[in-house]
């Protein structure tokens, strides 16, 4: 393929890695910034995520032979609040009883890690299965060749790419709006950025500030499962998927700044657009080789991230 | 240590009786009660295990020995090999069911001792290790993936046991393994390129991009591929290998040449549908000829949505999905669907290919039939050497490198095999099917020539 084309294919599936990463790192960062624990769970949350996709659309198919595209907006609408009903019970179970202890937290989040992976392969089992798209039509992209002296607009070879994943770009960027929309100007927003600030001042002014935790945990929860919601079309669910967007996720948290929700969606498009366009033009073990050496280098040269502040604010 | 286990520790040992003293010596002594208690245990169990087993058999407890012969079976119940599997375990347990209902093996009835390997070489190797320590197996069998078999087979060379592999992978072949490795089951890649390489070159074209997984499977369609289709005066224009974990496949396509004849595609791991539907999608309606192999798709409904793509597209088949109507014969000596309708009753697959109580459930129809012929050859083995333990391990290699011609039969149901005693590799028919109004329909069987090569190894003439 030539290389313009070859470009604007790779960028724009660098989109798509960004914009799943945008929405399962923002909800990292979330619940760094507020709870100031490390969630090393969170890819498990996100496998729920399409998991649950996978069995509600099943189940409404199965039993109400409702088409793909009911299916996926049930499982749109169902799935983030079920995997934020798991992670608000594992806040109360574990995470409470520990005292949010960083330490502890790593290590409890570990041992949730592998809970919820062996469960889910326990009852959903080893194999991959798919979910259908709500629709799916190949978009042909054209591009400008030179003809006969002038310029014509042709219509490549392979080059093309799916509505579906069109509006997964578009759906990611409305979430991450309304998130911000929901931390800027609510006042459920409000309260989150009190007890992200000063926690004893939050809870001195009356907020409860356990209550907080638990409902942040769960947002975080929800916003991977609707990145995973949102590709499980285009992959597959598998038990095993949540490995890769943790790395990245939290790859991704370090180089915006944790606890930046705003750092961290940045991060995620640097991130996935190179992934997208080193994994097209060379392997996508260099493309993770490449981001994890950007991490280090943050790490050494601006611990604090490109946004973050050195210290609490 | 918790504070109940120290003081029920210390209650075992009459001797510290100061509170202050140190637990060794009552521990000490608590151990070998316990280790000792453990032995007896076991050795009761056992024995009652095995009474319990022989009372559950339809009376064949006459026979010179009544004791089970314990196949260890490793089974992918888990990581990327996890759907092949679970169909090779329904095709053992049907086949070692068919055995012991003919009246075991010398008389002895078949047990299957299955151990879960995750599809990967290290814990293979460790599986083999507890088939021959803990559970006293005769013999292993059963890997399908090339990088375990690879990992596993070492250790069972080093302790001596048999392991009669259905994995595909020309390794045995090769010569990299060793005398207590053997594949008489299942054919290899190398003898399947070959025989694949003249209908492609002759009917889809001459210049062919690769898209194959980036292990030694993969790594075996490469190489013997590309050497055979250069022998048919074409050649590979490109080789892309993926991963066989791999979850997003658009990134590997705009790689292929514009100038690509044929697509030559075969793909493992979970992520299969992913890879095929991607592929359409990246076409379009300008897609080349494509040849797969049915690895890609096993397991996999052709009727899924998005593989609308393959309709007119031509597969390698081991042995064919749908159950073939009229005359797939092979070399016209007898009809594919002869034997192949009671196997596939036996095993509980329907004519579609999919399981007879899921329809969704689509099985690896192309692979699992390994396990039913190497288990029956197994059985044609021990017979032959007169198996009666351990003992006899290398008297029951012996006797099936002793085999050759195996015809088409209830315990072959795939087709006759020719098995090479010296390269511990049987060699069988090819077939190719082509996708016609969504099904799977034969169009051309080789023979068993077409898909022999020279000898790399004789394993007979190493020692045990």
């Amino acid at each position: 393929m030539e290389f313009g084309p070859h470009l604007v294919l790779a960028l724009l599936e660098g989109s798509i890695t960004a914009a799943v990463l945008a929405l399962t790192a923002a909800g990292l960062a979330l619940v760094f910034g507020i709870l100031r624990v490390v969630n090393v769970a969170h890819g498990e949350f996100f496998m729920l995520g399409a998991v649950l996709a996978w069995f509600i659309s099943t189940t409404l198919a199965e039993a109400f032979g409702a088409g793909p595209a009911i299916g996926f907006v049930a499982a749109l609408l169902l799935a983030p609040p079920a995997t934020a009903l798991v992670a608000i019970a594992a806040d109360r179970l574990v995470l409470r009883r520990i005292g949010y202890d960083p330490e502890r937290t790593i290590v409890a989040t570990i041992g949730l890690l592998y809970v919820l992976q062996q469960a889910t392969l326990m009852s959903f089992g080893p194999e991959a299965r798919p979910v259908e798209p709500p629709f799916n039509t190949r978009i042909a992209l054209p591009w400008p060749e030179r003809v006969d002296g002038s310029w014509a607009l042709g219509w490549p070879w392979g080059f093309g790419t799916t509505s579906y994943k069109l509006f997964v770009i578009v759906a990611a960027v409305a979430v991450l709006v309304g998130l911000w929309l929901l931390l800027r100007h609510t006042r459920l927003g409000l309260i989150m950025r009190a007890t992200e600030q000063d926690r004893d001042m939050a809870r001195a002014f009356g907020i409860p500030v356990t209550r907080v935790y638990a409902l942040v945990f769960g947002l975080g929860a929800a916003l991977a499962a609707l990145g995973a919601v949102l590709v499980v079309p285009i992959q597959q669910a598998h038990y095993l998927m949540g490995g890769d967007p943790l790395l990245l996720s939290f790859i991704v948290v370090i180089i915006g700044g944790l606890g930046s929700v705003g750092g961290t969606v940045v991060a995620a498009v640097l991130i996935g657009l190179t992934d997208g366009v080193v994994s097209v033009f060379f392997s996508a073990t260099l493309a993770k080789i490449i981001a994890t050496l950007l991490v280090a280098m943050v790490l050494v040269f601006r611990p604090q991230g490109l946004f973050g502040k050195a210290s609490a604010r | 240590m918790s504070r109940r286990l120290r003081s029920s520790l210390m209650r075992t040992a009459p001797d510290s009786a100061a509170p202050g003293s140190t637990v060794q010596p009552g521990r000490r002594r608590t151990l070998k009660t316990l280790a000792a208690g453990a032995l007896g245990g076991t050795g009761a169990l056992g024995g009652a295990g095995t009474l319990a087993g022989l009372a559950g058999l339809s009376g064949h407890v006459q026979a010179q020995s009544a004791e089970p012969i314990r196949i260890g079976f490793q089974v992918h119940r888990t990581g990327i090999g996890a759907a092949y599997g679970r169909w090779y375990d329904r095709t053992t347990t049907a086949a070692v069911a068919r055995i012991n209902e003919a009246g075991g093996i010398n008389g002895r009835p078949v047990e299957i001792v299955a151990e879960d390997d995750g599809t990967d070489p290290k814990r293979g190797a460790e599986v083999i290790e507890k088939f021959v320590q803990k559970h006293e197996c005769d013999i292993a069998f059963g890997t399908l993936f090339s990088h375990v078999v690879i990992g596993s087979a070492p250790r069972a060379g080093e302790l001596k046991i048999p392991y009669f592999v259905v994995s595909e992978g020309h390794h045995v072949a090769s010569g990299m393994l060793n005398r207590y490795t053997l594949q008489p089951g299942i054919t290899d890649v190398r003898s399947q390129v070959q025989a694949m390489a003249p209908y492609v070159a002759e009917n889809l074209g001459k210049k062919v991009t690769m898209l194959y997984a980036d292990f030694a499977f993969g790594h075996d369609h490469r190489d013997y591929f590309s050497q055979a289709i250069t022998d048919q005066g074409g050649e590979v224009i490109a080789k892309i290998a993926i991963p066989p974990t791999e979850t997003s496949f658009t990134k590997y396509f705009p790689k292929i040449p514009r100038d690509t004849e044929v697509i030559y595609h075969v793909m493992v791991g979970p992520s299969v549908l992913t890879f095929v539907k991607e592929m359409g999608e990246f076409f379009g309606p300008s897609a080349p000829p494509i040849f797969g192999f049915i690895d890609s798709l096993e397991a996999v409904d052709i009727a899924s949505p998005g593989l609308e793509f393959l309709e007119d597209t031509y597969f390698w088949e081991g042995f064919p999905r749908y159950a073939q109507v009229g005359e797939g014969g092979q070399d016209g000596e007898g009809n594919v669907n002869e034997f192949d309708a009671d196997y596939r009753r036996a095993v509980g697959v329907d004519d579609n290919g999919a399981s007879v109580t899921d329809a969704k459930d689509v099985s690896t129809y192309a692979h699992m039939f390994g396990c039913w012929e190497t288990l029956n050859v197994v059985k044609a083995g021990m017979e032959a050497a007169g198996y009666r333990g351990p003992e006899d391990r290398a008297k029951l290699i012996e006797a099936v490198e002793a085999m050759s011609d195996m015809p088409h039969s209830a315990d072959h149901p795939q087709g006759a095999k020719r098995f090479n005693g010296k390269t511990h590799q049987t060699f069988g028919h090819q077939h190719i099917s082509k996708v016609t109004d969504g099904r799977l329909d034969l169009v051309h069987t080789t023979s068993i020539e077409d898909t022999l090569y020279p000898d790399e190894v004789d394993y007979t003439t190493r020692s045990f």
